[in-house]
């Protein structure tokens, strides 16, 4: 079953010199998979993920030929609309818990928050739901946890407290923008197992957003490789090594291994891209 | 397992815990009156006025000055002099003043609460009316309602106070007939409740008596509401400030990603981190009314700190320079502690 079509996805952002476009013309379909977003800082995946969520921020507009979610158009729904879906229906785990959770509220009450939101469950359910999403992310102590403020958690506890956050309410898309990317290595393969677990086990669908082409190759089912706001590439994770386009190629080699045996790694030759996609570099 | 939880930072046992910061906090609190009593201490001495001559005056002969100097304690060593300066501000004893004849600190208990009282009614109007300003401009940055509670606020900074308090007594006292004169109570009300707490408002309800809550209610409304309009556009500002800068931040998005209706992304997670700065801002706000306005109180007649400081700066009086001063710095501490406490209790991260 088809859970997301996006057609012609575009963000612009007006500039002095006239409009920017950061996306420009995303297709893509998503069904109860997971599908990696790749590219370099700046070409555009945190856009896509946000204007699926419809979070845009101001002067930024989002058109697109079309963008379907569930059935439901997203192009244009009203922000009650919009906010029954965010949270409840689909949900975005952000990158760095410590900015991305409020300083001044306890960590249980944070996640509590979705089920007040979209939920009549009482004070008392709403508690025993969290200590048990708590549990799901693997947090042995959820009642100590729940109490604590996020500056008394680690980054690696934090993130699970975050992945928590969006599952809850069991949505049928999670987005994951950068998830790791703020975390210790030693941390990041655990955090990534407990969300790969739990998206497989519920049937959601994900998007993982990742400047890292071997995470996303591990975790995923399928990628799209973005460039300067476009898709350059799409294909199977198993089948990376069959890239075609210069920019995956490329970003393929400068990708260490563990049979290393070159003493450099090549660089990515960029002129050579932009001409390639006849854009901006 | 690498992923435990960061600990917390480890403090020597027996200073930690509520008893601990609480004998902690007298022992600051404290010091920093002794400090000023020190500061107190030394502008008396320094200062070119002769508190000697003051009492036996110029024509004197050297014999009776000697003997008032010795008598009033002049040629101790400095410690013993402070010492004894330290007791008698403890036993509420600040001198007479010169220019009233009257012991300072029953002036000081007569104007305090006078200031006090027109400060706490205009700080109460510059929150209760800032801080929603200051959120709604930042909750609707670039719009109409934004630059109009802009500019209210730079009218806070451009409009001299007498001129505000001037044309308000002309509009509202005299063609209106809105509110009462200058003055705290009309005259004939004058003295009629007793005072226990020196605020008007507060003693005439105690005792009951409505005709003068109403009065004096009449007289104390307008010169507040002109102080409250100053603190409300300095709040305002500084709330507009605060909250956007937090509405800029991730944890906002995260609330919006989960679901949160404007309202809720707007007063908890991003109104309540801002509390601690906010309670600094109108702590601020509160002691610099409290210095008591010399251009409110002078044209509205108000017999409150402002004034008596000033007059007592004309007339050379010393000890009531002093305690004054004395309370004007006790304000300012107490203000300072109890936003310190409360910042406390408001963020986690400072306790
Ligand atoms: N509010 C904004 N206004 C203008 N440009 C923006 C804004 N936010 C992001 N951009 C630009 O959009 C481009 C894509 O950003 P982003 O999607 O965050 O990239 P990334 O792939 O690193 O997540 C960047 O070039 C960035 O400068
Ligand atoms: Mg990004």
């Amino acid at each position: 079953m088809t859970l997301l079509h996006v057609e012609n996805l575009c963000v612009r952002f007006p500039s002095d010199q006239g409009e920017v476009e950061v996306v420009r013309g995303l297709t893509f379909t998503l069904g109860r998979e997971r599908l990696g977003i790749v590219g370099e800082s700046g070409s555009g995946k945190s856009m896509t993920g946000r204007a699926l969520m419809g979070l845009i921020p101001k002067p930024g507009r989002v058109t697109a030929d079309r963008m379907e979610f569930e059935g439901i158009d997203l192009r244009g729904l009203a922000e009650p609309a919009f906010r029954r879906l965010r949270g409840a229906r689909m949900s975005m785990a952000m990158q760095d818990p410590k900015f991305s959770l409020n300083p001044v509220i306890r960590i249980g009450d944070q996640i509590a928050e979705a089920l007040e939101f979209h939920s009549r469950l009482s004070a008392r359910d709403r508690r025993a739901r969290v200590l048990e999403v708590l549990q799901a992310v693997r947090i042995d102590d959820p009642e100590r946890v729940y109490q604590l403020y996020p500056h008394e958690v680690s980054g690696g506890m934090g993130q699970r407290v975050m992945i928590a956050m969006m599952v809850i309410l069991e949505p049928a898309l999670m987005i994951a923008d950068e998830p790791t990317s703020a975390l210790d290595v030693s941390v990041r393969a655990q955090v990534l197992e407990i969300m790969d677990d739990l998206v497989r086990r519920r049937g959601m669908g994900l998007i993982l957003i990742s400047h890292d082409l071997n995470m996303v190759a591990r975790w995923c089912d399928r990628i799209l490789v973005m460039f300067n706001g476009q898709v350059v590439e799409e294909c199977a994770a198993g089948q990376l090594h069959a890239a075609t386009h210069p920019y995956t190629q490329g970003l393929l080699a400068s990708m260490p291994r563990l049979d290393e045996d070159r003493a450099q790694l090549p660089v990515l030759d960029r002129a050579l891209i932009g001409a390639g996609l006849g854009g901006r570099t | 397992m690498t992923d435990t939880p960061t600990p917390f930072p480890a403090k020597a046992p027996g200073f930690s815990g509520p008893w601990w910061q609480a004998v902690w906090f007298a022992i600051t609190v404290a010091l920093t009156f002794l400090g000023l009593l020190a500061i107190t201490f030394v502008i008396g001495r320094v200062v070119p006025i002769d508190p000697v001559l003051a009492v036996v005056g110029d024509r004197a002969s050297q014999a009776t000055y000697d003997a008032a100097r010795a008598a009033m304690g002049l040629d101790d060593p400095m410690i013993v002099q402070f010492a004894r300066y330290v007791w008698g501000v403890m036993q509420f004893d600040l001198g007479v003043s010169v220019s009233t004849n009257r012991p300072v600190a029953q002036d000081l208990a007569r104007v305090f609460p006078a200031t006090l009282e027109m400060a706490t009614l205009g700080i109460l109007i510059g929150v209760v009316v800032g801080v929603p300003m200051g959120v709604l401009a930042a909750a609707r940055q670039g719009t109409w309602i934004d630059q109009v509670i802009r500019v209210i606020g730079l009218a806070g900074y451009a409009v001299p106070a007498f001129w505000l308090g001037l044309v308000g007594l002309v509009v509202f006292y005299a063609k209106l007939r809105w509110v009462g004169g200058p003055g705290r109570i009309d005259i004939f009300l004058d003295g009629m409740v007793a005072p226990v707490t020196g605020l008007l408002l507060i003693d005439s309800l105690l005792a009951g008596d409505m005709d003068s809550f109403r009065s004096a209610f009449g007289h104390i409304i307008l010169p507040s509401t002109i102080l409250g309009f100053y603190s409300l556009a300095y709040i305002a500002r500084m709330t507009r400030s605060f909250m956007l800068e937090q509405l800029g931040q991730e944890f906002i998005v995260t609330a919006r990603v989960k679901g949160a209706p404007a309202r809720v992304v707007i007063w908890r997670h991003a109104f309540r981190p801002i509390r601690v700065q906010l309670i600094t801002v109108i702590g601020l706000s509160y002691a610099g009314l409290l210095e008591g306005s010399v251009m409110i109180e002078t044209v509205f007649s108000w017999p409150g700190i402002g004034n008596y400081l000033t007059g007592a700066l004309l007339n050379a009086d010393m000890n009531a320079v002093l305690g004054a001063t004395l309370v004007v710095g006790a304000v300012f501490i107490v203000i300072n502690k109890v936003s310190d406490a409360m910042y406390r209790v408001l963020d986690p991260r400072a306790r």
